[in-house]
């Protein structure tokens, strides 16, 4: 399957509005409502979707729910207020869920 | 460990039969795989964390001296100087295969660096300038790390599955179809014996009648 893919970011205005330049299409959503239904209309027309690390945080269920296909990718990013930790602690709930234990951030 | 509920027949026992080496076989296939999946995953895993690491601060550094650009010059100019992207990322989004899971694989082209810009250098301030130029060196890499993560997070729920399914066997599957076996067998030898003891116990009458 291939599918020729579109790059969309969702987050807060301040921090969607740089990727514009870069060609992604941006879509700004300012609370986890918004978030979430944009991401439920987003879903199925784009491969790969960056989404701030807060609003990811709090639309974790939703995120959940499309994981199990290939694409969309759903990429939580750092937003202007920098990171808190969202990302990493998904790289961490992996490991655990692969391997029983957390052996990659335990050192 | 319960015994399924089978009549002790030398049917039900071959049959039986057939199915626990097919479950040992199966359950051996399993663990194989689970094994493979999880050398691979471990190699990605790490792969997405190192990327992690690297984008968080460089996407933070590159938002920051976007938030500079923005105050220093008005919303609208930012605006309109970002409206027309002069570039497009185009991803041509696959999937590839890894242990049986259907995993993104994207490919990527970008334009050379150099015209990257969609402004003219006059209207916007330089802080915008790097911020646009940093954002979209990241492009490709967040790109990366979109594939790499999404891989892993799919690898780690189908080990778990597959982990689900292996020990489903281990200890449910493989225990009941050999604790039924055994009840077959000693069944069946008890039923042996019985008859043998009836056909001694009828010899010796007859023995003791003619006698």
């Amino acid at each position: 399957m291939t599918v020729n893919g579109k790059i969309a970011v969702i987050g807060d205005k301040d921090s969607v509005l740089a990727f514009k330049a870069v060609g992604v299409e941006a879509f700004s959503a300012s609370g986890m409502f918004e978030a979430n239904d944009l991401l439920k209309k987003l879903k199925d027309d784009y491969a790969v979707i960056f989404i701030t690390e807060d609003l990811a945080k709090q639309i974790g269920d939703t995120l959940e729910k499309i994981k199990s296909r290939a694409y969309p990718a759903v990429i939580p990013i750092p937003g202007t207020a920098g990171s808190n930790g969202f990302g990493m602690e998904g790289i961490r709930r992996d490991v655990e869920k692969a391997i029983g234990a957390d052996i990659l951030f335990g050192d | 460990m319960a015994r399924l509920t089978v009549n002790p027949t030398r049917m039900e026992l071959r049959r039986l039969k057939t199915r626990l080496s097919t479950a040992t076989r199966g359950h051996k296939l399993l663990k194989d795989k689970s094994d493979e999946m999880v050398r691979r995953f471990m190699e990605l895993v790490r792969i997405n964390k190192s990327l992690r690491e690297e984008i968080e601060g460089e996407v933070a550094d590159a938002l920051r001296g976007f938030m500079l650009a923005r105050a220093v010059s008005s919303a609208e100019d930012i605006e309109q100087v970002l409206s027309m992207p002069k570039v497009e990322v185009t991803l041509h989004a696959g999937t590839k295969n890894i242990m049986g899971v259907d995993v993104p694989d994207v490919a990527i082209s970008m334009p050379a660096i150099g015209d990257l810009l969609p402004y003219a250098f006059s209207s916007a301030p330089s802080d915008l300038d790097n911020a646009v130029i940093k954002l979209s060196q990241l492009t490709e890499k967040l790109l990366r790390l979109a594939e790499v993560e999404k891989t892993c997070n799919m690898l780690a729920d189908e080990i778990e599955k597959n982990r689900r399914r292996v020990n489903a066997l281990e200890y449910v599957m493989i225990p009941q179809l050999e604790e039924t076996i055994k009840y077959i067998l000693m069944k069946l030898d008890e039923n042996e014996r019985g008859n043998l003891t009836r056909l001694m116990k009828v010899k010796s009458m007859m023995q003791e009648r003619d006698g």
